[in-house]
């Protein structure tokens, strides 16, 4: 699908919004023309798409009002006023209104070959805008203000951009429907956003991801009886983010815990070295024994840190008693220094 | 008027209160798009619920709905909290995934009862006077009007009695902190209340009604006050207004209650948008010409103190120099001529003695560069005040 366009995560719920604000341009198209002409209903959804893209912009910039709020009013706004039309249009005598709301909540098995060419055609435009202009959008995405000095029209840019997400989702709605919309734009890319720091790779995968959710999704949904395509597509998408949270490699979830408690056993380790050094610097023989009992009154102690300072040669075990090894001590005195050091 | 519209206004106005107040919370605390993400993911637990019960009409349905935001919120937190994606990035993927789960349950196992997605999302106002409450077989009037009057009536005790805890940690949450609250406890109450009305409302008016009711009265008070308890008072008053105006659009279109409502919601902020006193697009790009006016009254005072030769002070010189357009040169002339700055001798412009000190000080300002001088300024010359 036309996930990869969601890399611009700066603006995620923007997808939300834009899916609930073409709804009046559906209806709107629906009643000047009268015609259930897919492509007018698109252009439709397409303007008011982009009006309330910059209206939302204009509230940003120009009131005190947040991004969040203004999104949000603008998508229950635009979608208020869609309902308003719909229903109005429900009461006109005009037997061809019905199925204007299947917009909603989106159907990819009405699709029919014209529409599936028109996706295409429009995502390889979109593939193509995106790479000729693909320095710009980089520069623009992650320093702004620099791009704005390099002298390239920012403001032309971000309505290039702007407008192409607007288009994807506009396209979008027919197959997976205007709340699920954002999920499909959002979805790869995030999960995408786990596995690599290169905008490039990002742009790929989350390609790739919403592919695979789009096949996964309509393979799932055709298997069974009365499953809507949309929402299988965003539950395979889900698992897709959910996965990539957890056993992403250097951001993962799983990963992370594992560093975690290896850097804490590390620490304790350490902790348990500078004790024991502390207890053997007030004698003259560093491998003076003491017993293991003198250790209990502080926390980074247990049996299995004991075996391991054992195994790594700095602790010798006798008994009931230990005593800290040439190699121990010198590890210890140097862990003490370094450790000051660091702190200063 | 018959009773039925009385009831729907009423409903409706309920609706809106009881959606202003949590909502201007929202707002404030910048979590707006939240309301979104919890009336869209309320469907699972509605069918849940459903399944459990088998009654639509039974209170555990509210139950479970309200769970299941709660549930949104705290996966929101949770996923934002691991810093692997931004909050709203957070906010996008948990509430879709969700709202599939409770169409996929619906579709798969519940496609014979009255239960439909449109149902859910758009509600519908007018017929909500027709389920009526029957207690002993009494009438007692709408059941929507119950469930949303007693969500009301929670939402106000509770206001009234942790207004100031709210408000301190709204607006300052480190000083709530160590004052004690718990910013946790009081970010998850608010966030039940606005499960709780969200799914109490939904039922009346559907989903993004619930939403547009949340957000847009509260952020069009916000443009209008910075005052708390004003702003609590004008979303109130915006929402009741909105819905009753709606009501009667709704009646002359004969279109969706809830859509008129919305749209009527979306007026009241364009205008507010465009004409709010002090913060509204016009009154903003007013100011903006007004600076822009400014700085140029600057400019062109330095360049009189800067040079003593006549020819650089003669008038249509003086347009070249600066590079103004006409219109903009002789506003600006005509400004400093109204505050005594310059006086203008045959075509030729010199400062005055007031002149003189104002652009001394405005060069003191500029060197030091401290805010508070440029207003003392403004008051000691009463420069910009017509």
């Amino acid at each position: 699908m036309l996930g990869s366009f969601a890399v611009l995560r700066k603006q995620s719920l923007l997808g939300d919004a834009i899916s609930h604000a073409a709804l009046p341009g559906i209806a709107i198209a629906f009643l000047i023309t009268g015609a259930k002409d897919t492509n007018t209903l698109l252009l439709g959804a397409l303007v008011s798409g982009l009006i309330g893209t910059f209206w939302i912009r204009g509230i940003v910039t120009k009131t005190h009002l947040k991004s969040d709020t203004a999104l949000g009013l603008i998508l229950s706004l635009f979608f208020g006023f869609g309902m308003l039309l719909l229903t109005f249009i429900q009461k006109q005598p005009n037997a061809n209104q019905a199925g204007l709301d299947k917009y909603l909540f989106g159907q990819a098995a009405t699709l029919v070959e014209s529409d599936v060419w028109l996706m295409a055609i429009v995502t390889g435009l979109c593939l193509f805008v995106l790479l000729l202009f693909w320095k710009e959008f980089k520069l623009l995405l992650f320093d702004a203000d620099y791009t704005k000095t390099l002298g390239f029209n920012t403001k032309f840019i971000d309505v290039l951009i702007t407008s192409f997400i607007v288009l994807a989702i506009v396209l979008g709605l027919q197959t997976v429907g205007v709340v699920l919309m954002s999920a499909m734009l959002l979805a790869p890319a995030a999960a995408a956003r786990q596995w690599t720091n290169s905008l490039a790779t990002m742009v790929l995968l989350a390609a790739i991801f919403g592919a695979f959710s789009g096949i996964f999704g309509t393979a799932i949904s055709a298997s069974q009886n009365n499953l809507s395509t949309g929402p299988v597509i965003v539950l395979v998408a889900s698992v897709f983010v959910f996965v990539s949270f957890v056993f992403s490699p250097s951001r993962g979830l799983l990963f992370k815990q594992i560093r975690f408690i290896r850097n804490r056993r590390d620490l304790q380790l350490h902790k348990t070295l500078a004790f024991m050094h502390n207890i053997a610097e007030t004698h003259e023989d560093i491998s003076h024994p003491h017993a293991i009992k003198l250790l209990n009154n502080f926390q980074g102690y247990t049996r299995k840190t004991l075996k391991k300072l054992v195994e790594k040669d700095y602790v010798t075990l006798q008994g009931n008693m230990w005593s800290l090894t040439e190699t121990g001590f010198e590890t210890a005195a140097n862990l003490y220094t370094k450790q000051t050091t660091e702190d200063e | 008027m018959n009773s039925a519209q009385i009831e729907i206004q009423l409903i409706a106005s309920l609706v809106a209160i009881a959606c202003a107040i949590p909502g201007t919370f929202l707002v404030l605390r910048k979590m707006a798009m939240i309301s979104d993400a919890i009336s869209h993911s309320i469907l699972p637990g509605i069918v849940i619920g459903f399944f459990i019960t088998h009654n639509l009409n039974s209170p555990l349905l509210i139950l479970f709905a309200a769970f299941t935001g709660i549930i949104t919120v705290i996966l929101v937190e949770y996923i934002q909290k691991t810093g692997l994606v931004k909050e709203d990035t957070a906010i996008g993927l948990v509430f879709p995934a969700l709202f599939s789960i409770g169409v996929i349950l619906i579709a798969k196992n519940a496609n014979d009862v009255h239960l439909d997605v449109d149902a859910v999302l758009l509600g519908e106002l007018a017929f909500a006077p027709f389920d009526r409450l029957l207690i002993s077989g009494i009438d007692v009037g709408p059941k929507a009007l119950w469930i949303i009057g007693i969500i009301l009536l929670i939402t106000i005790s509770l206001l009234i009695a942790f207004f100031k805890e709210l408000k301190i940690s709204t607006f300052d949450a480190g000083l709530a902190a160590s004052l004690g609250f718990s910013p946790a406890i009081i970010h998850y109450g608010l966030m039940s209340v606005a499960s709780v009305t969200t799914v109490g409302a939904f039922d009346a008016v559907g989903a993004i009604l619930v939403v547009a009711l949340m957000i847009a009265p509260a952020a069009t008070a916000y443009l209008l006050t910075t005052d708390l308890k004003k702003m609590l008072s004008l979303a109130i008053g915006f929402g009741v207004l909105s819905a009753i105006s709606g009501y009667w659009f709704a009646h002359w279109l004969d279109a969706s209650i809830a859509g008129s409502i919305t749209t009527m919601l979306g007026l009241i902020f364009l205008l507010v948008y465009l004409f709010a006193p002090s913060k509204g697009v016009i009154a903003v790009l007013y100011r903006e010409k007004q600076q822009r006016t400014e700085v140029s009254l600057l400019t062109f005072l330095l360049h009189l103190k800067n040079h003593n030769e006549e020819e650089e002070r003669h008038v249509n010189h003086l347009r070249e120099h600066i590079n103004w357009q006409k219109v903009r040169a002789k506003t600006v002339l005509e400004l400093a001529l109204k505050n005594n700055m310059i006086v203008i001798d045959e075509n030729i412009v010199s400062l005055t003695k007031k002149g003189n000190t104002f652009t001394s000080k405005a060069i003191d300002y500029i060197i030091t560069n401290e805010d508070t001088q440029i207003e003392d300024m403004k008051d000691d010359f009463f420069l910009f005040r017509g």
